[in-house]
């Protein structure tokens, strides 16, 4: 049995808030992602034609993509839990006969559709940028789907721990932004001296962006399939974080 | 017929120590109101919220409609609506779109018609399309009252549904939850205000420091608890009580100034008409009268005593 009204009535409702915050939720990663093409793809792209016999310019859209999905998955999962609990409507959701999933899959199904609304929207802002090629049009939606709900996943769960704005951001900004910098968005990562390529190794990011640029352009800075495999694994994690956040109520009931 | 709602050695440990619940026993029953009376900190919101499932208790049980709130939380909880004592609502919301959300989210399929009938229920029909933060504050509290019916509960709790309401809104909720008990609706709410309960309800408990003092039929607890008193203000000052009105056992102001009367609500011990005519009868003329009825602090203070 499946409350599938809850589900529905969930998601539509966290949907409408992204609709009617559309222009802002639009505006501010196509234009963040102009800037980065006019910026990178133009002023040291100019200098730096190629990689891995890519075009810079081409070879920087799919880490942005990456870039805004992550950031904003997260931003709009945690913010999408985090308010609620914040102002208080939140009893009404832990009231209702919605099993621990469903309110997830309201939630964090918002914030993925809307992340996989924006990632559309850049590779569109990009197109008029530089000319395009995908590859693998299915892989990339595989890897954009996956990320877009695993962020989602991570962004809900920061939501539920953060107990004030700050902690809010600063998950986001002192480890998700320092990540995504350096995880190879913006150059392949055999541009780097050796001990920086072992290291950056662990940057979950890394993988997420090679294997999305992978389905775009066939060029990988680790195998397409290990970059399938860490980003299930990291899907993996955090359902296993929120199914322990649910069974022992933690930050949600006291 | 069995009871809609048991709680059984219901216990609240919060998480730093404090114990706000201690062994509830409580029976509801199908159909009825019951009016939980307690002062600041009692644990009638904390024993709501578990029953609701929004606090997790620390030991014993509760059966809403025969269902385990815990463990089959689904059916339990559908038969249920909350109005929290806090405002707690949406802002950049419309009224009608937090109503579907709220009916959505308790299972059940969407029904226009039904949510206009709650708008107008609680005159807000006019707002219906009005964003949440645009209403006065007692509009946010119709539309968290109007939340938990979008889904037509069996049960309804309302935690002090009329505090700081104006006098207007408060007619209004009471005639309203009479009318969803007409409807059969079982109504739990909590109040400071005895003359509230008094006036609603058919069972009154009696919550003090997370313990269930007594559990009582209203009118049995009217009669043991509704002391009355009335002031007599005298037009001149008094030294003393005179002794033809020493059977009414008087109590006299410190000023002289004005007569106390203390009688039973119920009637059955209340003089007035004959202590009226003794004290014409003695030669005392008075100005002014008016009637106290025991605030639930003083109450509980007897209560607590005995
Ligand atoms: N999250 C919490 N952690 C610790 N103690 C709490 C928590 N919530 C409530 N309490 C304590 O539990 C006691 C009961 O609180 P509760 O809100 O149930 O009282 P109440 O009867 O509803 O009071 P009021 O009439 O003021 O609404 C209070 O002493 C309160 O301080
Ligand atoms: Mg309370």
């Amino acid at each position: 049995m499946i409350n599938i009204h809850g589900v529905n009535a969930l998601y539509k409702f966290e949907m409408a808030r992204t609709f009617r915050t559309l222009a802002q939720s639009i505006v501010s990663p196509v234009l963040s992602t102009s800037l980065y093409f006019v910026v990178f793809g133009s002023a040291i792209g100019s200098r730096m034609s190629e990689v891995d016999g890519v075009p810079y310019g081409a070879f920087l859209v799919p880490g942005l993509i990456m870039l805004s999905i992550l950031t904003e998955s997260i931003a709009n999962a945690s913010f999408g839990i985090y308010f609620p609990r914040f102002i208080g409507t939140i009893y009404e959701v832990l009231s209702a006969p919605m099993s621990p999933l469903e309110i997830v899959i309201g939630y964090v199904g918002a914030a993925t559709s809307k992340s996989l609304l924006i990632g559309v929207i850049i590779l569109a802002t990009a197109s008029l940028f530089v000319p395009l090629e995908i590859r693998h049009p299915w892989v990339m939606l595989l890897f954009l789907t996956l990320t877009s709900l695993s962020f989602s996943l991570f962004g809900f769960i920061i939501g539920i721990w953060a107990d004030s704005f700050e902690k809010l951001q600063v998950i986001p900004l002192l480890i998700i932004t320092p990540l995504t910098f350096l995880g190879g968005s913006f150059y392949s990562i055999s541009m780097l001296p050796p001990l920086w390529q072992t290291l950056t190794l662990f940057n979950p990011v890394v993988y997420l962006v090679s294997g999305f640029r992978w389905s775009f352009y066939e060029i990988a800075d680790v195998n397409v399939g290990v970059s399938l495999a860490m980003t299930l694994l990291f899907l993996l994690i955090c359902c296993v974080i929120l199914y322990w956040v649910f069974k022992t109520g933690y930050r949600l009931k006291k | 017929m069995q009871p809609i709602i048991q709680i059984e050695n219901l216990s609240k440990v919060y998480a730093n120590g404090f114990t706000a619940l201690k062994s509830i026993n409580l029976d509801i029953r199908e159909g009825e109101i019951i009016a939980l009376l307690g002062p600041n900190g009692a644990g009638k919101t904390t024993l709501i919220s578990i029953v609701c499932g929004i606090v997790k208790a620390s030991s014993g049980s509760v059966r809403i409609g025969g269902y385990d709130n815990v463990k089959q939380y689904r059916a339990a909880r559908s038969l249920i609506g909350l109005v929290p004592q806090e405002l707690a609502t949406d802002s950049f919301e419309s009224v009608n779109s937090t109503f579907k959300l709220s009916r959505g989210l308790f299972g059940k399929a969407p029904d226009q018609a039904w949510l206009d009938q709650v708008l107008k229920d609680l005159s807000l029909f006019d707002k219906k399309h009005e964003w949440i933060i645009r209403l006065s504050g007692g509009m946010k509290r119709r539309v968290m009252i109007g939340k938990a019916l979008a889904h037509q509960p069996r049960i309804l709790f309302l935690d002090e549904p009329t505090a700081g309401v104006d006098v207007e809104l408060r007619q209004d909720m009471w005639q309203l939850v009479r009318r969803l008990r007409e409807d059969g609706v079982t109504i739990i709410l909590t109040t400071h205000y005895l003359e509230e309960a008094e006036e609603m309800a058919d069972r009154i408990g009696v919550i003090n420091k997370g313990e269930l003092m007594l559990v009582e039929d209203k009118q049995v607890l009217m009669r043991k608890l509704g002391e009355k008193r009335l002031f007599l203000h005298l037009t001149q000052t008094l030294a003393k009580i005179p002794e033809a009105l020493a059977a009414f056992q008087l109590d006299l102001s410190e000023d002289g100034l004005t007569l106390i009367y203390r009688y039973d609500k119920q009637g059955e011990h209340s003089d007035i008409t004959q202590l009226l005519g003794a004290i014409e009868a003695a030669g005392l003329r008075w100005r002014d009268l008016d009637t106290e009825q025991h605030s639930l602090e003083e109450i509980f203070v007897n209560l607590v005593r005995k």
